[in-house]
């Protein structure tokens, strides 16, 4: 596959601060990239760096196969980027605005009429299209910064936190743009809410104080907590030991737990050797050898956990 | 060429628009013709003097623009800035030069305009009398060089901060620099202690010197170099602060 969004070794300080410290990544086309990270992780820097926005301190950014640094002008002719916050020219309503863009980017005439209607009617924008910029709600300001990062068809398409702020419809809205488009674009978007992640993105790649510490599909990262494809069931406590004993003879069961225990009934966490899911043997075992469990629900934890463990745990002294 | 060309036309022309969608232009239009015309008859004599000329028109020029042009020149990169607009700005398909000679070329029409807007004071000298119009025609072209120069400072300074009061402040200071340096009140307190070339560099530096000469019918090529060159250096600083400021 065609890798079009290419950082080599992105670095940059910001006085004291090492906000991108070695940044490598490969985005190819057909892939939505999520990128996560807790302020101040260095997402949005990586950002404009790989936009041209700002210059790396070392490392390069290469979009569509161009350095952005040698041959910037035809890099972001590239490149539809939606900065944070969508920003805009309020003083202009969104058909000027957009047209100004499609100017820019270099339609003119009919050419720039259709672009802008192509990109008003993707973006759902045709309520406000002679609305003042400045007196659109936020979601609608939104959507105009996409409009224009879409409205020359890129295929690179890089947003800083795109449904940030917006509410839960106009959040399906966004997303639902960003998979209709991710099949002949390579996109990163940025995020610090990882919902977003499992229904966009087909990977995600986490970053902690200006280094990737995780890349991967959303269902790899969540392997990694200790608990993934466990199963917890809650029994009677007078149960307890029964139940434990019935479990551990079973072979295919590594370890079970005690996790909890609250009004008379003890939770327990049993996981299967080597990783494996543990469902499908405690399955039988729970019908085979009547085990009294009340409710039984397979853990698959969450990246908000993921997240957690990864950006918390103490990587040592690095940065001083 | 041509696609440079279009480019910072486009944003020329978004930036021109930019002024008129506040009553603002408006306001600022007004007081422009509204000050020169009354610099001119009630300061500069325009009647008593009894000569069909508008050399009181003229002389007030610098003065006015010492607090206009800042005025027109702040909003150009400190809102850019302070809205965040200018990573969208700089992330579009243009070299820096394009939008640094658009908006520059945007503030200089609107200038421009506010010129033309006082045209019925040249009518009005040509129905009393007998004017020389080769001297008004050289003193509106010297007046505009003028505002340029002003305003490719004040472009300049706009780039330096996010707050465009502040903005206005220090272009209007430099602007004022740059004025007084040919009054004869500074020049002359320097007399008694400065040699002779540093008084004539400095005097040379001078926004009024120029214009004073271009206003008396002397239109030299060191004074059309003085404010070219000027405007030239100004946007070059602007680049480098652009490039240097842009993301704080």
């Amino acid at each position: 596959m065609a890798v079009l969004i290419e950082a080599r070794e992105l670095r940059k300080r910001f006085g004291a601060i090492n906000a991108v410290d070695g940044i490598s990544l490969a985005v190819t086309k057909g892939e939505v990239l999520g990128f996560l990270g807790p302020n101040g992780a260095g997402k949005s820097t990586t950002m404009k760096m790989l936009t041209g926005f700002l210059e790396p301190d070392s490392g390069s950014a290469w979009i569509g196969g161009i350095s952005v640094a040698d041959q910037p002008i035809i890099a972001k002719a590239k490149l539809g980027y939606m900065p944070e916050g969508a920003p805009a020219y309020g003083d202009m309503n969104t058909r000027r605005f957009l047209q100004f863009i499609a100017e820019v980017r270099g339609f003119d005439g009919a050419e720039a009429n259709r672009r802008v209607e192509a990109a008003v009617e993707k973006a759902a924008l045709q309520s406000v299209l002679d609305q003042k910029i400045d007196t659109l709600s936020k979601g609608f300001k939104r959507r105009v910064g996409m409009a224009q990062a879409i409205l020359h068809d890129p295929q690179v398409l890089i947003m800083d936190e795109p449904t940030d702020g917006l509410d839960p419809n106009q959040k399906h809205h966004v997303r639902k743009l960003i998979a209709e488009m991710a099949k002949d674009k390579a996109i990163i978007v940025s995020t610090h809410i990882l919902e977003e992640v499992e229904a966009v993105c087909s990977r995600a790649v986490i970053i902690n104080k200006g280094r990737i510490v995780a890349d991967g599909t959303a269902e790899s990262l969540m392997r990694r907590l200790s608990y993934h494809g466990t199963v917890a069931m809650h029994v009677p406590s007078s149960r307890v030991e029964a139940v434990k004993k019935a479990l551990l003879d079973f072979s295919a069961i590594a370890s079970v737990e005690t996790i909890g225990s609250a009004n008379g009934k003890v939770r327990l966490q049993a996981a299967a050797r080597d990783g494996a899911p543990a469902a499908p043997q405690l399955a039988t075992l729970i019908r085979t050898r009547l085990i009294e469990a009340e409710e039984v629900v397979v853990q698959r934890g969450s990246l908000d956990e993921v997240f957690r463990q990864i950006t918390t745990s103490d990587d040592g002294a690095r940065h001083g | 060429m041509a696609e440079l060309l279009r480019k910072t036309w486009a944003i020329t022309k978004r930036e021109f628009a930019a002024y008129f969608s506040t009553p603002l232009a408006t306001v600022f239009l007004i007081i422009f013709v509204a000050l020169t015309g009354a610099f001119a008859f009630y300061v500069g004599g325009f009647f008593e003097r009894g000569q069909a000329d508008l050399a009181p028109f003229f002389q007030y020029h610098p003065w006015l623009y010492l607090l206009l042009v800042p005025a027109v020149a702040m909003r150009l990169w400190a809102e850019e800035r302070k809205s965040g607009t200018i990573e969208l700005l700089m992330t579009l398909p243009i070299s820096p030069w394009e939008a640094i000679l658009g908006k520059f070329l945007a503030a200089w029409a609107f200038i421009g305009v506010a010129l033309i807007a006082t045209m019925p004071m040249w009518i009005t000298v040509n129905l009393l009398g007998d004017p020389d119009n080769g001297v008004i025609v050289a003193s509106y072209i010297g007046s505009f060089l003028m505002a340029g120069a002003f305003l490719a400072i004040g472009s300049c300074i706009s780039a330096l901060t996010k707050n465009q009061v502040i903005a206005f402040i220090v272009a209007a200071t430099i602007c004022f620099l740059l004025v007084m340096s040919g009054l004869e009140l500074v020049l002359g307190s320097m007399r008694a202690w400065a040699p002779e070339f540093l008084i004539s560099a400095i005097s040379s530096l001078s926004f009024l010197s120029h214009f004073d000469r271009i206003t008396k019918g002397v239109v030299q090529l060191s004074s059309i170099i003085f404010y070219v060159s000027l405007i030239v250096f100004a946007l070059f600083a602007n680049r480098v602060i652009v490039e240097m400021k842009k993301a704080d």
